[in-house]
């Protein structure tokens, strides 16, 4: 059994956290039980389905790929940092409730991270680009093509 | 009236929480002192346990109990027959059903042998490895019609041939039809649905609490008040002890409506036993073996035809996987045998199955629920009989599509809900009209195909139709209640896995009540809130619940108006509902909702006889049988000749669901069953090997479509509304998944001009692989 520990520090959405952690533990595991930060989901804990993205240093990452140790010195942005409150949504979260981009939920968090990257990058993405970029993540309620639209809209949005 | 609510794409209610990552899922309860469990199963499909020894895996540090069906005593029962058998004359039915924890023999890879509870779930996997068991391994059974042979082994050891139903059901005389055919066209087809795989697999929390003797379970059924009626007899609590909380589930389509899971029956009773929180969250390899899925069937079919091509009558004998135990009875197979009848008229109908088990796991509804594998038997039938007869394949649909006003229709055979399968209203040739026009059907054949054709570009366009049997009973309820702060909660006992009903049970009530959508708070799935229902099946959510909460909202709306009337002293036709409040007409004045839920709960005084506190209604709805829903799907397709991918140029849904609460979340929910039947048709496929062993249990292997496989669709609706119910709706859960397996096998045959070369796509799943196959004769 594994019982080594490590010390980190990790800066999650601008909080440092300092904890002591198992060589094995996951990261996505440790933002959804020790940090409490639930919003990030964990759908196949092989790196398929993408629900579980987090941005590392502003990279979009599966967090069931990484060990929690792996993050120390580093900066993790999650779902929950990525409106300032309830009543004010990012345009990438505005525009997935105004296009009903989401049906359970559940892939949600992964796929607002990924998007939410990919229009820092690609400003004005047609159709065949956000397909693309959305690829690596899986949502199996809505067929995608809501969740196309919403992006396109806030692509536009964060253009004006 | 403001605003009409009620059929507006309004945006949800729920979103707010599910994007920013406050709303809560089982996995995200956390609780001071919890256990963590994990399952040890069996690794083979078929085998007699001849022991377990868990004494090493009790010893590991960490591990505070570990358990196997021994440990369980008098609680170890197998679970019940959830859905008997529909009172068809001459059925056999075996039924059995699965078992908390293996005991004598396993039947299936991953049925659970004991379980080890530990301070994390990373010990808990490590304590796993210490256990030893002892397998004695037995034949494993897997070929359908090899299992009925006496040669085989057997699942159940008192169930000679394997036989797990036998159903026979006619209509006219098939025989006597035949004798009078111009032609008579006879296939095999094998039509194979796979697993649901929502991104959120199972889990279960639960808690006992000693104080209050109450049991808490946060659990991902779609079916939360039996889990609690079962679990409460199963553990010696009386109901009110036990509360089950479907929080926000990730996904359900089917499988989380089975219950009782042997998870559901163990997490709770470990939880008791030692007086400790436990969780248990599947993980996706568990979920391929754990959870309930559809597999195949196989189809002799037989269709008799006018010289016309109009159907004089059906024949049809198929072989249903049923998996190791049938829990749920025979609802998928009759399922396929009553919607194989399709849109069509179709006045002779032969039809027998046989359910057998075998060594995989256990198979229940999944999203279509084995009407995919009747309408591609119908409709492939048609596309074989439009080649044979040289009719066009639009055109020999259309000449068999029930009239209009040949409704309600009967099709003399029983259906799932034990109701004689009739259907309550439709209108299906100006569906299939819009749907030609929409795809370009006529222009695509006279012109485009053969201008692509002649650049060397495989393209093709397929069509196919459907009805699906919705909104069945037995009955759901809702309590409406106006709030002191003037916002209405409504509470129904259903289940949400992302359908929105938080926002069209709202929408049904905001109307009735005069506030906003974003005023009334919808609960649902928490047997605490509500007491009784069903659960969420078979596109019943928004017909049967909704109508409930309709007629609870017409009961308060009453209410308030016969209160505010004795406050007004006015009377009640003088009264509007608005904007929160209730006014007296031309007057200016008025009381807010919440106001007057205050004045219906006074604190002194008397209260006439009858009368009832606040301004609250529970009502129940029940259809006397389901609402069926039609529709046809179109698509053009393009093939690589060399590589056998595919590329959806264009497809298109026309649907009727009867009168539409909101289009919005309607299209979602079209577009999702449709990616589903994507994955069934060419993506998706569980294989497994002569041993019972599933071949590709990861995300890796089984192949969900993404965001390039599933291509932009155009959709458009028809409005028949539906008589069984007050809001004339009809179910849309499914309908986007059903028909899209024969769409893809005609269009693909289409593109590649197989028809011609004597080459038929009788089977789905189909995969690049797989037409590279069927198509070896040609090469």
């Amino acid at each position: 059994m594994s019982t080594e520990t490590h010390d980190i520090t990790v800066t999650v959405n601008g909080t440092p956290y300092r904890r002591q952690v198992e060589a094995r533990l996951l990261l996505s595991d440790f933002l959804r039980h020790d940090l409490l930060l639930a919003g990030t989901h964990v759908g196949c804990e092989h790196g398929v389905c993408g629900a579980c993205t987090i941005l590392f240093d502003g990279v979009p990452t599966r967090s069931c790929l990484m060990f929690a140790a792996q993050a120390d010195g580093h900066a993790i942005a999650t779902v929950e940092g990525l409106a300032t409150d309830r009543d004010h949504l990012h345009p990438l979260q505005e525009a997935m409730r105004d296009c009903h981009g989401l049906q359970c939920g559940y892939c949600t968090p992964g796929i607002l991270m990924t998007m939410k990257v990919f229009l820092e990058e690609t400003p004005s993405p047609d159709e065949a680009q956000i397909r693309e970029a959305l690829s690596g993540n899986l949502c199996r309620c809505t067929g995608y093509q809501h969740i196309v639209e919403a992006v396109q809209l806030a692509a536009e949005r964060l253009r004006r | 009236m403001a605003t009409k609510k009620f059929g507006a794409p309004i945006r949800r209610n729920e979103d707010a929480r599910l994007l920013t990552g406050q709303a809560l899922y089982v996995d995200d309860v956390e609780l001071p002192g919890m256990l963590y469990a994990a399952f040890l199963r069996s690794n083979v499909a078929h085998a007699r346990i001849r022991g377990i020894d868990v004494s090493a895996a009790r010893a590991r540090d960490g591990v505070v109990a570990v358990y196997t069906a021994e440990d369980l005593g008098d609680y170890w029962a197998p679970g019940p027959v959830l859905v008997p058998p529909p009172p068809i004359a001459g059925t056999v039915f075996n039924a059995r059903t699965q078992v908390p924890l293996a005991k004598d023999k396993v039947r299936h890879v991953g049925e659970p042998l004991a379980v080890v509870l530990a301070q994390s779930r990373c010990l808990a996997e490590d304590a796993l490895g210490d256990i030893e068991i002892d397998l004695e391994p037995l034949a494993a059974v897997v070929d359908l019609e090899k299992a009925q042979t006496d040669a085989a082994g057997r699942v159940h050891d008192d169930v000679r041939g394997n036989i797990a139903a036998r159903v026979h059901q006619s209509r006219g005389n098939y025989a006597a039809a035949c004798a009078g055919a111009a032609h008579i066209i006879a296939r095999r087809f094998l039509y194979d649905h796979g697993a649901s795989s929502p991104i959120e697999t199972r889990g279960v929390v639960a808690n006992w609490d000693p104080r209050a003797n109450q049991l808490t379970i946060w659990d991902t059924t779609q079916a939360p008040v039996f889990l609690r009626n079962g679990l409460a007899g199963m553990l010696g609590l009386s109901e009110r002890q036990v509360r089950v909380i479907a929080p926000f589930v990730g996904g359900g389509f089917g499988p989380k409506i089975m219950l009782f899971y042997p998870e559901e029956v163990v997490i709770p009773w470990v939880a008791m036993k030692l007086n400790r929180p436990v969780k248990w969250i599947e993980d996706r390899l568990e979920h391929f073996f754990a959870t309930t899925q559809e597999r195949g069937q196989t189809h002799d079919a037989e269709i008799a035809l006018d010289a016309d091509g109009r159907i004089l009558g059906v024949k049809d004998v198929f072989l249903h996987d049923t998996g190791a135990y049938n829990p749920y009875g025979l609802t998928v197979p009759i399922n396929s045998q009553c919607t194989l009848l399709g849109p069509y008229v179709i006045p002779n109908y032969d039809s027998a199955f046989t359910a057998i088990f075998t060594n995989k796991p256990i198979v229940t509804p999944y999203r279509g629920a084995g009407r995919q594998h009747g309408v591609f038997v119908i409709e492939r039938l048609l596309d074989i009989a439009a080649h044979e007869l040289k009719i066009d394949r639009a055109e020999i649909r259309r000449r068999n599509l029930i009239p209009p006003d040949a409704f309600p229709y009967n099709n003399e055979i029983i259906y799932q809900d034990f109701t004689p399968l009739s259907y309550d209203s439709g209108n299906y040739e100006p569906i299939l009209d819009k749907a030609l026009e929409m795809v370009g059907y006529e222009r695509f054949l006279a012109e485009e195909q053969p201008r692509l054709r002649a650049q060397g570009r495989h393209v093709g366009i397929g069509v196919a139709c459907y009805v699906e049997g919705t909104g069945i009973g037995p009955y759901e309820g809702a309590k409406v209640q106006v709030q002191a702060n003037g916002k209405v909660s409504v509470a129904t006992g259903i289940g949400t896995q992302g359908q929105g009903h938080f926002t069209v049970f709202a929408q049904i009530v905001a109307d009735q009540l005069g506030v906003e959508v974003t005023d009334v708070d919808v609960v649902t799935g928490d047997t605490d809130q509500f007491y009784w229902g069903a659960g969420t099946f078979a596109s019943r959510g928004a017909v049967v619940a909704g109508n409930a909460v309709n007629e609870a909202g017409k009961a308060v709306r009453q209410k308030i108006l016969k209160l505010a009337a004795e406050h007004f002293e006015c009377a009640e036709e003088d009264l509007e509902i608005a904007d929160g409040r209730v006014s007296v007409v031309g007057t200016g004045q008025a009381i807010k909702l919440g106001a007057l839920a205050l004045k219906a709960n006074p604190m002194r005084g008397a209260v006439k006889q009858g009368a009832e506190p606040g301004l609250e209604s529970t009502q129940y709805f029940g259809p006397p049988s389901g609402a069926t829903a039609s529709g046809v799907h179109a698509m053009i397709v393009e093939v690589d000749p060399q590589t056998f991918t595919l590329q959806v140029l264009k497809y298109v849904v026309v649907h009727d669901c009867g009168t539409v609460i909101n289009p919005l979340i309607l299209a979602g929910q079209i577009h999702g069953g449709v990616a589903q039947g994507i994955g069934n048709a060419f993506y998706e496929q569980l294989v497994f090997d002569d041993e019972g062993q599933l071949l590709n249990a990861s995300l890796a292997d089984y192949l969900l479509p993404t965001a390039l496989e599933v291509p932009h669709m155009d959709l458009a609706h028809t409005v028949t509304v539906s008589p069984l119910n007050p809001l004339g709706i009809k179910g849309a859960g499914e309908a986007g998944a059903i028909p899209v397996g024969p769409l893809f096998a005609q269009a693909i045959e289409d593109a590649l001009g197989l028809q011609e070369r004597n080459v038929e796509l009788n089977e789905i799943p189909l995969s690049p692989s797989r037409l590279f196959e069927l198509t070896a004769k040609l090469r």
